[in-house]
Protein backbone atom coordinates (compact mmCIF):
# COMPACT_ATOMS: atom_id res chain seq x y z
CA UNK A 1 0.00 0.00 0.00
CA UNK A 2 1.18 3.48 -0.80
CA UNK A 3 2.30 5.67 2.02
CA UNK A 4 0.02 8.64 1.68
CA UNK A 5 1.08 10.59 4.75
CA UNK A 6 3.54 12.91 2.93
CA UNK A 7 0.83 13.68 0.43
CA UNK A 8 -1.96 14.49 2.83
CA UNK A 9 -1.07 18.15 3.07
CA UNK A 10 -0.79 18.54 -0.68
CA UNK A 11 -4.13 16.76 -0.87
CA UNK A 12 -5.71 19.27 1.48
CA UNK A 13 -4.16 22.14 -0.45
CA UNK A 14 -5.99 20.74 -3.47
CA UNK A 15 -2.76 20.41 -5.39
CA UNK A 16 -2.59 16.68 -6.11
CA UNK A 17 -3.21 15.57 -9.64
CA UNK A 18 -6.81 14.68 -10.41
CA UNK A 19 -6.08 10.96 -10.49
CA UNK A 20 -4.16 11.08 -7.21
CA UNK A 21 -7.01 13.04 -5.67
CA UNK A 22 -9.48 10.32 -6.63
CA UNK A 23 -7.23 7.54 -5.40
CA UNK A 24 -6.65 9.26 -2.08
CA UNK A 25 -10.36 10.02 -1.69
CA UNK A 26 -10.99 6.31 -2.02
CA UNK A 27 -8.13 5.44 0.30
CA UNK A 28 -9.37 7.75 3.06
CA UNK A 29 -12.67 5.89 3.15
CA UNK A 30 -10.90 2.68 4.03
CA UNK A 31 -7.94 3.86 6.13
CA UNK A 32 -8.89 5.18 9.60
CA UNK A 33 -5.35 6.25 10.38
CA UNK A 34 -5.03 8.46 7.32
CA UNK A 35 -8.55 9.76 7.85
CA UNK A 36 -7.67 10.80 11.39
CA UNK A 37 -4.52 12.50 10.18
CA UNK A 38 -6.48 14.38 7.56
CA UNK A 39 -9.00 15.48 10.12
CA UNK A 40 -6.33 16.87 12.39
CA UNK A 41 -4.55 18.50 9.46
CA UNK A 42 -7.79 20.19 8.48
CA UNK A 43 -8.15 21.52 12.01
CA UNK A 44 -4.58 22.80 11.98
CA UNK A 45 -5.17 24.39 8.62
CA UNK A 46 -8.29 26.12 9.88
CA UNK A 47 -6.50 27.22 13.02
CA UNK A 48 -3.64 28.71 11.03
CA UNK A 49 -6.09 30.36 8.71
CA UNK A 50 -7.93 32.09 11.49
CA UNK A 51 -4.79 32.84 13.46
CA UNK A 52 -3.24 34.20 10.28
CA UNK A 53 -6.00 36.74 9.85
CA UNK A 54 -4.54 38.61 12.70
CA UNK A 55 -3.98 42.15 11.66
CA UNK A 56 -6.30 44.67 10.19
CA UNK A 57 -5.44 48.19 9.14
CA UNK A 58 -6.42 50.97 11.49
CA UNK A 59 -9.23 53.23 10.32
CA UNK A 60 -6.76 56.12 10.28
CA UNK A 61 -4.40 54.26 7.99
CA UNK A 62 -7.24 53.20 5.72
CA UNK A 63 -8.34 56.81 5.48
CA UNK A 64 -4.81 58.03 4.87
CA UNK A 65 -4.33 55.47 2.11
CA UNK A 66 -7.63 56.29 0.51
CA UNK A 67 -6.65 59.93 0.37
CA UNK A 68 -3.17 59.33 -0.96
CA UNK A 69 -4.41 56.83 -3.52
CA UNK A 70 -7.25 59.13 -4.44
CA UNK A 71 -4.92 62.06 -4.99
CA UNK A 72 -2.12 60.17 -6.68
CA UNK A 73 -4.30 58.17 -9.01
CA UNK A 74 -6.03 61.35 -9.98
CA UNK A 75 -2.81 62.03 -11.79
CA UNK A 76 -2.05 58.40 -12.43
CA UNK A 77 -5.24 57.40 -14.22
CA UNK A 78 -4.96 60.54 -16.29
CA UNK A 79 -1.44 59.57 -17.15
CA UNK A 80 -2.65 56.08 -17.81
CA UNK A 81 -5.41 57.48 -19.99
CA UNK A 82 -2.92 59.62 -21.81
CA UNK A 83 -0.90 56.48 -22.37
CA UNK A 84 -3.90 54.54 -23.51
CA UNK A 85 -5.09 57.38 -25.70
CA UNK A 86 -1.64 57.77 -27.18
CA UNK A 87 -1.46 54.06 -27.87
CA UNK A 88 -4.86 54.03 -29.52
CA UNK A 89 -4.01 57.16 -31.49
CA UNK A 90 -0.76 55.61 -32.58
CA UNK A 91 -2.56 52.50 -33.71
CA UNK A 92 -5.06 54.61 -35.61
CA UNK A 93 -2.32 56.67 -37.22
CA UNK A 94 -0.34 53.57 -38.15
CA UNK A 95 -3.51 51.99 -39.46
CA UNK A 96 -4.43 55.14 -41.32
CA UNK A 97 -0.96 55.57 -42.79
CA UNK A 98 -0.82 51.92 -43.76
CA UNK A 99 -4.25 52.03 -45.32
CA UNK A 100 -3.61 55.36 -47.01
CA UNK A 101 -0.29 54.08 -48.34
CA UNK A 102 -2.17 51.04 -49.50
CA UNK A 103 -4.87 53.26 -50.96
CA UNK A 104 -2.23 55.31 -52.73
CA UNK A 105 -0.70 52.19 -54.22
CA UNK A 106 -4.07 51.05 -55.46
CA UNK A 107 -4.84 54.44 -57.01
CA UNK A 108 -1.44 54.63 -58.64
CA UNK A 109 -1.89 51.14 -59.99
CA UNK A 110 -5.29 52.07 -61.39
CA UNK A 111 -3.94 55.22 -63.03
CA UNK A 112 -1.06 53.36 -64.60
CA UNK A 113 -3.18 50.57 -65.92
CA UNK A 114 -5.70 53.03 -67.39
CA UNK A 115 -2.83 54.82 -69.11
CA UNK A 116 -1.51 51.54 -70.41
CA UNK A 117 -5.00 50.89 -71.81
CA UNK A 118 -5.12 54.34 -73.41
CA UNK A 119 -1.70 53.86 -74.92
CA UNK A 120 -2.63 50.47 -76.38
CA UNK A 121 -5.98 51.78 -77.64
CA UNK A 122 -4.24 54.66 -79.39
CA UNK A 123 -1.74 52.43 -81.09
CA UNK A 124 -4.48 50.01 -82.14
CA UNK A 125 -6.56 52.78 -83.61
CA UNK A 126 -6.71 53.34 -87.36
CA UNK A 127 -6.17 57.03 -86.64
CA UNK A 128 -3.79 57.08 -83.75
CA UNK A 129 -3.35 60.82 -83.79
CA UNK A 130 -5.64 63.73 -84.65
CA UNK A 131 -2.84 66.06 -85.51
CA UNK A 132 -0.19 64.49 -87.62
CA UNK A 133 2.97 66.42 -87.42
CA UNK A 134 6.58 66.02 -86.52
CA UNK A 135 6.74 69.70 -85.76
CA UNK A 136 6.14 70.63 -82.16
CA UNK A 137 5.20 74.12 -83.35
CA UNK A 138 2.27 72.59 -85.21
CA UNK A 139 1.25 70.16 -82.50
CA UNK A 140 1.27 72.50 -79.55
CA UNK A 141 -1.01 75.16 -81.05
CA UNK A 142 -3.41 72.46 -82.19
CA UNK A 143 -4.32 71.83 -78.53
CA UNK A 144 -5.31 75.49 -78.07
CA UNK A 145 -8.91 75.72 -77.06
CA UNK A 146 -9.12 71.97 -76.65
CA UNK A 147 -7.40 71.82 -73.25
CA UNK A 148 -7.67 74.02 -70.19
CA UNK A 149 -3.87 74.22 -69.93
CA UNK A 150 -0.81 74.58 -72.12
CA UNK A 151 2.60 72.94 -72.15
CA UNK A 152 5.98 73.04 -73.87
CA UNK A 153 7.36 70.31 -76.04
CA UNK A 154 11.03 69.58 -76.40
CA UNK A 155 13.33 70.23 -79.32
CA UNK A 156 14.19 66.80 -80.75
CA UNK A 157 16.86 67.64 -83.27
CA UNK A 158 19.71 66.08 -81.36
CA UNK A 159 17.79 63.04 -80.18
CA UNK A 160 16.62 59.79 -81.67
CA UNK A 161 12.99 60.62 -80.90
CA UNK A 162 10.57 61.85 -83.46
CA UNK A 163 7.18 63.36 -82.77
CA UNK A 164 4.40 61.52 -84.58
CA UNK A 165 1.44 63.62 -83.55
CA UNK A 166 -1.06 64.26 -80.83
CA UNK A 167 -4.66 63.86 -79.75
CA UNK A 168 -6.96 64.84 -76.95
CA UNK A 169 -7.59 62.10 -74.43
CA UNK A 170 -9.34 61.67 -71.11
CA UNK A 171 -8.31 60.21 -67.79
CA UNK A 172 -10.79 60.14 -64.96
CA UNK A 173 -13.12 62.54 -66.79
CA UNK A 174 -10.30 65.08 -67.16
CA UNK A 175 -9.09 66.11 -70.60
CA UNK A 176 -5.42 65.87 -71.45
CA UNK A 177 -2.94 65.73 -74.26
CA UNK A 178 -1.57 62.52 -75.64
CA UNK A 179 1.53 62.89 -77.76
CA UNK A 180 3.00 60.03 -79.72
CA UNK A 181 6.73 59.84 -80.08
CA UNK A 182 8.70 57.28 -81.92
CA UNK A 183 12.13 55.90 -81.29
CA UNK A 184 13.38 53.25 -83.65
CA UNK A 185 10.24 51.06 -84.07
CA UNK A 186 8.81 51.83 -80.66
CA UNK A 187 5.95 54.18 -80.13
CA UNK A 188 5.75 56.04 -76.90
CA UNK A 189 2.80 57.94 -75.51
CA UNK A 190 3.30 61.09 -73.51
CA UNK A 191 0.24 62.04 -71.48
CA UNK A 192 -0.17 65.45 -69.97
CA UNK A 193 -2.99 66.17 -67.54
CA UNK A 194 -3.69 68.63 -64.80
CA UNK A 195 -2.05 67.15 -61.74
CA UNK A 196 -5.09 67.52 -59.46
CA UNK A 197 -7.15 65.46 -61.93
CA UNK A 198 -4.66 62.73 -62.73
CA UNK A 199 -2.20 62.75 -59.87
CA UNK A 200 -4.13 60.37 -57.60
CA UNK A 201 -1.75 58.20 -55.63
CA UNK A 202 1.26 59.77 -57.27
CA UNK A 203 4.05 61.73 -55.73
CA UNK A 204 5.26 64.92 -57.33
CA UNK A 205 8.76 63.56 -57.59
CA UNK A 206 9.57 61.43 -60.55
CA UNK A 207 8.76 57.78 -60.38
CA UNK A 208 9.06 54.97 -62.82
CA UNK A 209 7.40 51.64 -62.86
CA UNK A 210 6.45 48.77 -65.07
CA UNK A 211 2.81 48.15 -65.87
CA UNK A 212 1.87 45.14 -68.02
CA UNK A 213 5.54 45.25 -69.02
CA UNK A 214 5.19 48.80 -70.33
CA UNK A 215 7.70 51.18 -68.87
CA UNK A 216 6.11 54.18 -67.28
CA UNK A 217 7.62 57.32 -65.94
CA UNK A 218 5.61 60.00 -64.24
CA UNK A 219 6.25 63.35 -62.62
CA UNK A 220 4.49 66.58 -61.84
CA UNK A 221 5.59 70.04 -62.81
CA UNK A 222 3.82 73.38 -62.48
CA UNK A 223 0.48 71.73 -61.83
CA UNK A 224 0.76 69.41 -64.78
CA UNK A 225 1.12 65.68 -64.51
CA UNK A 226 3.27 63.97 -67.13
CA UNK A 227 3.30 60.31 -68.00
CA UNK A 228 5.62 58.66 -70.46
CA UNK A 229 4.60 55.14 -71.35
CA UNK A 230 5.66 52.67 -73.98
CA UNK A 231 7.22 49.34 -74.77
CA UNK A 232 10.60 51.00 -75.36
CA UNK A 233 13.35 50.30 -72.89
CA UNK A 234 13.38 52.00 -69.53
CA UNK A 235 16.35 54.09 -70.53
CA UNK A 236 14.57 55.35 -73.70
CA UNK A 237 11.52 56.24 -71.65
CA UNK A 238 13.76 58.00 -69.20
CA UNK A 239 15.58 59.90 -71.97
CA UNK A 240 12.29 61.17 -73.38
CA UNK A 241 11.10 62.10 -69.91
CA UNK A 242 14.30 64.08 -69.44
CA UNK A 243 13.76 65.98 -72.68
CA UNK A 244 10.21 66.86 -71.65
CA UNK A 245 11.33 67.98 -68.20
CA UNK A 246 13.94 70.26 -69.73
CA UNK A 247 11.41 71.76 -72.11
CA UNK A 248 8.78 72.46 -69.51
CA UNK B 1 -8.31 49.67 -2.98
CA UNK B 2 -8.18 46.06 -4.03
CA UNK B 3 -6.73 43.55 -1.56
CA UNK B 4 -6.09 46.29 0.98
CA UNK B 5 -6.99 44.35 4.13
CA UNK B 6 -5.28 41.15 3.02
CA UNK B 7 -2.16 42.98 1.93
CA UNK B 8 -2.04 44.84 5.19
CA UNK B 9 -2.35 41.62 7.17
CA UNK B 10 0.43 40.01 5.15
CA UNK B 11 2.64 43.09 5.49
CA UNK B 12 2.14 43.14 9.24
CA UNK B 13 3.06 39.47 9.48
CA UNK B 14 6.20 40.11 7.48
CA UNK B 15 7.30 43.26 9.22
CA UNK B 16 5.93 42.34 12.66
CA UNK B 17 5.36 46.00 13.29
CA UNK B 18 2.35 48.19 12.61
CA UNK B 19 4.10 51.37 11.48
CA UNK B 20 6.39 49.46 9.24
CA UNK B 21 3.53 47.42 7.81
CA UNK B 22 1.69 50.64 6.99
CA UNK B 23 4.77 52.00 5.24
CA UNK B 24 5.13 48.79 3.28
CA UNK B 25 1.52 48.77 2.13
CA UNK B 26 1.63 52.41 1.16
CA UNK B 27 4.85 52.00 -0.78
CA UNK B 28 3.56 48.86 -2.46
CA UNK B 29 0.44 50.67 -3.69
CA UNK B 30 2.48 53.59 -4.96
CA UNK B 31 4.78 51.18 -6.78
CA UNK B 32 1.85 49.24 -8.16
CA UNK B 33 0.20 52.37 -9.50
CA UNK B 34 3.42 53.65 -10.96
CA UNK B 35 4.32 50.31 -12.44
CA UNK B 36 0.85 49.36 -13.56
CA UNK B 37 2.09 49.25 -17.12
CA UNK B 38 4.42 46.41 -16.13
CA UNK B 39 1.42 44.31 -15.12
CA UNK B 40 0.70 41.90 -17.92
CA UNK B 41 -3.03 41.48 -18.41
CA UNK B 42 -4.02 37.86 -18.17
CA UNK B 43 -1.46 37.12 -15.49
CA UNK B 44 -2.39 36.88 -11.84
CA UNK B 45 -3.11 40.33 -10.41
CA UNK B 46 -3.10 39.11 -6.82
CA UNK B 47 0.28 37.42 -7.20
CA UNK B 48 1.58 40.58 -8.83
CA UNK B 49 0.41 42.78 -5.94
CA UNK B 50 1.80 40.43 -3.31
CA UNK B 51 5.07 40.23 -5.18
CA UNK B 52 5.38 44.01 -5.13
CA UNK B 53 4.59 44.09 -1.43
CA UNK B 54 7.06 41.34 -0.69
CA UNK B 55 9.82 42.90 -2.78
CA UNK B 56 9.18 46.16 -0.98
CA UNK B 57 9.57 44.28 2.27
CA UNK B 58 12.75 42.55 1.17
CA UNK B 59 14.40 45.86 0.41
CA UNK B 60 13.15 47.48 3.62
CA UNK B 61 15.12 47.78 6.81
CA UNK B 62 13.50 44.78 8.48
CA UNK B 63 13.48 42.80 5.31
CA UNK B 64 17.16 43.00 4.60
CA UNK B 65 18.14 40.96 7.61
CA UNK B 66 15.97 37.92 6.99
CA UNK B 67 16.85 37.77 3.30
CA UNK B 68 20.50 37.47 4.15
CA UNK B 69 19.67 34.36 6.10
CA UNK B 70 17.29 32.94 3.51
CA UNK B 71 20.18 32.51 1.13
CA UNK B 72 22.13 30.48 3.61
CA UNK B 73 19.16 28.54 4.89
CA UNK B 74 18.57 26.76 1.61
CA UNK B 75 15.56 24.62 0.92
CA UNK B 76 17.45 21.37 0.75
CA UNK B 77 19.16 21.64 4.09
CA UNK B 78 19.05 18.45 6.16
CA UNK B 79 15.67 17.23 7.26
CA UNK B 80 14.47 18.28 10.66
CA UNK B 81 14.63 15.46 13.13
CA UNK B 82 11.34 13.63 13.03
CA UNK B 83 9.70 14.38 16.33
CA UNK B 84 7.33 12.08 18.09
CA UNK B 85 4.53 14.48 17.27
CA UNK B 86 1.80 13.44 14.95
CA UNK B 87 -0.83 15.88 13.76
CA UNK B 88 -3.39 14.60 16.25
CA UNK B 89 -1.23 15.56 19.18
CA UNK B 90 -1.52 19.21 18.34
CA UNK B 91 -5.20 19.77 17.86
CA UNK B 92 -5.59 23.41 18.39
CA UNK B 93 -8.55 25.12 19.92
CA UNK B 94 -9.27 28.80 20.23
CA UNK B 95 -7.55 29.13 23.56
CA UNK B 96 -4.35 28.24 21.82
CA UNK B 97 -4.86 30.87 19.18
CA UNK B 98 -2.19 33.13 20.58
CA UNK B 99 0.18 30.25 20.94
CA UNK B 100 -0.23 29.50 17.28
CA UNK B 101 0.27 33.12 16.32
CA UNK B 102 3.44 33.26 18.34
CA UNK B 103 4.65 30.10 16.66
CA UNK B 104 3.99 31.55 13.20
CA UNK B 105 5.74 34.73 14.24
CA UNK B 106 8.72 32.70 15.35
CA UNK B 107 9.07 31.05 11.94
CA UNK B 108 11.84 32.30 9.68
CA UNK B 109 10.34 34.80 7.29
CA UNK B 110 10.62 32.54 4.21
CA UNK B 111 8.61 29.88 6.03
CA UNK B 112 6.17 32.39 7.45
CA UNK B 113 5.36 33.94 4.08
CA UNK B 114 4.84 30.67 2.25
CA UNK B 115 2.62 29.35 5.01
CA UNK B 116 0.53 32.51 5.15
CA UNK B 117 0.13 32.71 1.39
CA UNK B 118 -1.06 29.11 1.36
CA UNK B 119 -3.25 28.97 4.46
CA UNK B 120 -4.51 32.51 4.88
CA UNK B 121 -4.55 33.82 1.34
CA UNK B 122 -5.42 30.37 0.05
CA UNK B 123 -3.21 30.82 -2.97
CA UNK B 124 -2.51 27.92 -5.27
CA UNK B 125 1.05 26.65 -5.45
CA UNK B 126 1.27 28.31 -8.83
CA UNK B 127 0.26 31.68 -7.40
CA UNK B 128 2.70 31.30 -4.53
CA UNK B 129 5.44 30.45 -6.99
CA UNK B 130 4.63 33.62 -8.94
CA UNK B 131 4.47 35.75 -5.83
CA UNK B 132 7.76 34.53 -4.41
CA UNK B 133 9.43 34.09 -7.80
CA UNK B 134 10.45 30.52 -7.03
CA UNK B 135 9.67 27.22 -8.76
CA UNK B 136 6.62 25.21 -7.70
CA UNK B 137 8.85 22.43 -6.44
CA UNK B 138 10.47 24.87 -4.06
CA UNK B 139 7.05 26.08 -2.94
CA UNK B 140 6.11 22.51 -2.04
CA UNK B 141 9.30 21.69 -0.18
CA UNK B 142 9.37 25.01 1.62
CA UNK B 143 5.73 24.72 2.60
CA UNK B 144 6.25 21.23 3.92
CA UNK B 145 9.25 22.31 5.94
CA UNK B 146 7.38 25.34 7.24
CA UNK B 147 4.57 23.12 8.46
CA UNK B 148 6.94 20.70 10.07
CA UNK B 149 8.83 23.50 11.79
CA UNK B 150 5.60 25.02 13.02
CA UNK B 151 4.43 21.69 14.34
CA UNK B 152 7.70 21.13 16.15
CA UNK B 153 7.63 24.54 17.73
CA UNK B 154 4.00 24.17 18.78
CA UNK B 155 4.84 20.84 20.27
CA UNK B 156 7.53 22.46 22.39
CA UNK B 157 5.26 25.29 23.47
CA UNK B 158 2.49 22.87 24.35
CA UNK B 159 4.85 20.79 26.39
CA UNK B 160 6.02 23.89 28.22
CA UNK B 161 2.53 25.09 29.03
Amino acid sequence: MDDWSPKLETYLDGELSASEMRTLDAHLRTCPSCAADVLSLIQTKRAIQSAGKRYSPTPEFRERMRKSIASKPRRSPIRMWIGVTAAVALLLVVGFVTSSVRQQQIERQQTFSELADLHVATLASANPVDVISTDRHTVKPWFQGKLPFTFNLPELQDSEFTLVGGRVTYLGQAPGAELIYQIRKHQISVFIFQDRAAGRGLESSSQSQKELSFNIESWAHDGLRYFVIGDASGSDIHALADLLKKAS
Amino acid sequence: MPLFDQLYNFAHWLAQDRTEAEDLVQEAYVKALKGFSSFQPGTNFRAWMYRILRNTFLTSRTGLKPTATVAIDSDDSPELPAGPETPETILIDNSQHQLLQAAIDALPVHFREVLLLCEVEEMSYQEIAETLSIPIGTVMSRLSRARRTLRASLQQKLVRT
